[in-house]
């Protein structure tokens, strides 16, 4: 029987060497791997899998092409809902959708659908095969602010629709988040990033960087000035929160966003590049999100001896399980049930500790869940050089506040309906900008969401 | 793209750029910054916006050269163009928002030093065509590193010169020209400084002896510019900051400048070993 075989494991990088190294840590399924893995799928007649993805791609359909050998078969069912499956293949949290869903995980282990995805997108990359048609062109003008995965999933299905597509992207290179936030170990920018996106040059979408709407030009002006029909704003949630608590001043203390940007986007990790970043000897992460991972292995790869520090246990830790698996494999140090009260700093001005108070689980709260309480008296303090604050992130105010007309709720968020209409007509947003921080596959969706919306209107 | 159009050195040290950048000519207003990056290795430097013309779609700015980065930038020669200019950025000044009318009853002092000469040029061109009256304090090491002194008398009703050794105008800090003025009897609605930091803590500590209203303009580190990386957090009025987004001009009384110029030497010894970094360790 199928199922007796056991999940194909995926080979990766030793996790001595890769600690010292930014290239990608998983290799991937090749032909024969990706066959046998996916020969596992009971092809269940009712797919949880399928039901669990946030873009309901169609998972026992192609995975069949798979394990039939039928490549370009499996890359065109993906096509039909995806557009984005190298990515999604890679960062994906398969463990809580897809996989999580799966009906194999119940007594041993799920069809590893993320790794089949990503060798279905990666094996038609290398073999030049694109699934993307595009229908003639409707001399329709839209507008898609932000070039993150919201953005590019938007522009993508309007191009194909024969819309004529400008994304606006504020930094200097496309790509949003997977291009500033995720790092090059987890996926690889010109590898992945770089060849999704030229897919959607290939569709003719224009993409103009180092514009900043509602600084270089605004909304109301691409409508009543440049033509645009329709605006989406997938703008994401780019603003870092802090702890506000004493010393976070103190040199040494960065967001994770500065940290990674200055590694990511800016490639600090390279020689070649100008611009600088400190590690120190030991950095403490605070958070336990897929950022506060990121963080941690960044600093880790960059010399430092790496502690996260958060303030529940780890069954809460929101990051994936393979990001948590992966960094505690290359030496991170996990200290949970902790929570950081104060930084202290050295008579120069930069940190030399951060002092955190020991925590304990308290009584279930109204939802059941024990949340963490103060232990008494219980505070530790952590030497370190360097503190990276990883707690998430809000909505970027600029557009909201330059757009007359845009409702955001109280926290700074979009409003926008299940379809990504707002408050002004015309306008739809979608991703972070709407939900707050979330995942690169809702992102999408939503982006996908707001395409169809927007050309149901646009049709009239 | 952000083709330069025109370059020429002020000074061995100092480089002015006309650079075509017509989205950004297009919307720039006094008090704002953009980000430049020379070539494809190059950081995101910010500097600040020192003239736009619309009709010609170009941005001018000012380049003094202090570490690596900023050596590239000044290297690049008329006809190259830059990899990025992006912008504008942060809040305009607040008087952007007075109408001519209010403007013209109105008098203001700039307090330059340095670099920070170019930025309080299109200011005082803004005010001075609409009718404010202005005066401009300029301080420079010696009379070869003064900067816009002929653009600059061409916006104002008086203009001070003052250098350390002597060599022009007054010898002198521009706080002690600051104080004469005051101590003179003359008045001002508000004060304006831009320079080094440590010239603006300085002044602010001068102008609240004469409880001059004063404004200051941050130049922190960035590396995005648009409030997504917090490298530029300040402390105002007790308060954590982005001068990038909520600045860079800010109430000088509510400022941390020793903060501020603490933060600003974070990276300072990496750009010293710029020549023969080792970022990974092996």
């Amino acid at each position: 029987m199928a199922n007796k075989i056991d999940r194909v494991p995926v080979r990766e990088q030793d996790p001595k060497v890769r600690a010292t190294n930014f290239d990608e840590v998983c290799y991937g399924y090749n032909e024969q791997e990706a066959m046998l893995e996916a020969s596992r799928c009971l092809n269940c007649r009712k797919p949880g899998c399928m039901l669990a993805c946030p873009v309901s791609v169609k998972i026992p359909a192609f995975v069949e092409k798979v394990a039939a050998g039928d490549f370009e078969g499996a890359g065109k069912i993906i096509a039909m809902d995806s557009s984005l499956p190298a990515i999604c293949g890679r960062v994906c949290s398969q463990e809580s959708q897809c996989e999580g869903s799966c009906i194999l995980g119940v007594k041993g282990q799920p069809v590893a659908i993320g790794k089949l995805e990503r060798f279905v997108a990666d094996w038609s990359t290398e073999n030049g095969i694109s699934y993307s048609e595009r229908e003639a062109p409707n001399g329709k003008k839209v507008a898609v602010v932000g070039s993150g995965p919201a953005g590019l999933a938007c522009a993508s299905d309007l191009a194909k629709w024969g819309y004529d597509v400008t994304i606006f992207e504020s930094l200097h290179k496309p790509g949003g988040v997977l291009q500033y936030g995720i790092p090059e170990f987890r996926l690889p920018k010109d590898k992945v990033v770089g060849v999704e996106i030229a897919k959607l040059k290939e569709l003719g979408i224009k993409i103009e960087t180092n514009v900043i709407i509602g600084r270089t030009i605004t909304i109301e002006q691409l409508m009543q000035e440049e033509g645009f029909s329709a605006v989406f704003v997938g703008s994401g949630a780019g603003l870092p929160k802090f702890m506000n608590i004493p010393g976070e001043s103190l040199n040494g203390v960065f967001s994770a966003n500065e940290f990674l940007t200055r590694n990511n986007l800016m490639k600090a990790y390279s020689q070649e590049s100008d611009t600088p970043i400190y590690a120190g000897h030991k950095a403490v992460v605070v958070g336990g999100g897929n950022v506060a991972m990121d963080a941690a292995r960044t600093a880790l790869r960059l010399g430092a001896e790496v502690t996260v520090v958060y303030r529940r246990t780890e069954k809460e830790l929101p990051a994936r399980a393979e990001e948590v698996h992966h960094a505690k494999e290359e030496g991170i140090i996990f200290k949970m049930l902790t929570n950081p009260v104060e930084i202290l700093g050295d008579e120069k001005g930069w940190v030399r500790a951060i002092r955190c108070q020991e925590m304990e689980l308290g009584e279930p709260d109204a939802s059941g869940r024990r949340s963490p309480v103060a232990k008494e008296g219980a505070l530790l303090d952590i030497e370190t050089d360097v503190v990276i604050m990883s707690l998430g992130t809000s909505p970027n105010p600029l557009i909201a506040g330059t757009t007359p007309g845009l409702e955001v709720d109280r926290r700074g968020c979009i409003v926008a309906t299940a379809e990504g209409e707002t408050s002004k007509e015309y306008v739809y947003a979608g991703g972070d900008a709407v939900t707050g921080a979330a995942t690169v596959i809702l992102a999408m969706g939503a982006g996908r969401k707001a395409a169809k919306a927007i050309d149901e209107k646009l049709k009239g | 793209m952000y083709e330069i159009l025109l370059k020429k050195d002020l000074n061995p040290a100092i480089t002015l750029m006309e650079v075509s950048a017509p989205r950004l000519a297009a919307s720039a207003k006094p008090g704002q910054f953009l980000i430049v990056r020379a070539d494809e290795n190059g950081e995101r430097i910010p500097l600040t916006v020192c003239d736009y013309n619309k009709e010609r779609g170009t941005v001018t700015i000012v380049t003094q050269k202090v570490g690596a980065s900023s050596k590239k930038i000044c290297d690049l020669e008329q006809g190259e163009s830059f990899q990025d200019v992006s912008g504008p950025l942060g809040r305009p000044s607040d008087f952007i928002a007075e109408s001519d009318e209010e403007l013209r009853n109105k008098r203001f002092i700039f307090i330059a030093g340095g670099l920070g000469t170019a930025p309080v040029y299109p200011q005082a061109k803004y005010l001075h065509e609409r009718g404010a009256k202005v005066d401009i304090i300029i301080g420079a090491k010696s009379a070869d590193l003064l900067i816009l002194e002929e653009e600059m008398s061409r916006v104002c009703d008086n203009l001070y010169i003052c250098t350390d050794d002597g060599s022009k105008g007054m010898k002198g800090l521009v706080t002690e020209k600051l104080s004469q003025l005051c101590e003179a009897g003359e008045k001002y609605d508000q004060a304006v400084s831009i320079g080094p930091m440590i010239m603006m803590k300085f002044v602010t500590l001068t102008a609240k002896k004469y409880d001059l209203p004063l404004v200051v303009s941050l130049n922190t580190l960035m590396v995005d510019g648009t409030g997504m990386c917090g490298a530029c957090r300040v402390t105002v009025g007790g308060k954590v900051r982005f001068a990038c987004v909520e600045g860079p001009e800010f109430d000088a009384y509510q400022v941390d400048f020793d903060e501020a110029m603490r933060r600003q030497m974070m990276y300072k010894s990496q750009e010293v070993e710029a020549d023969h970094k080792c970022k990974i360790r092996h």
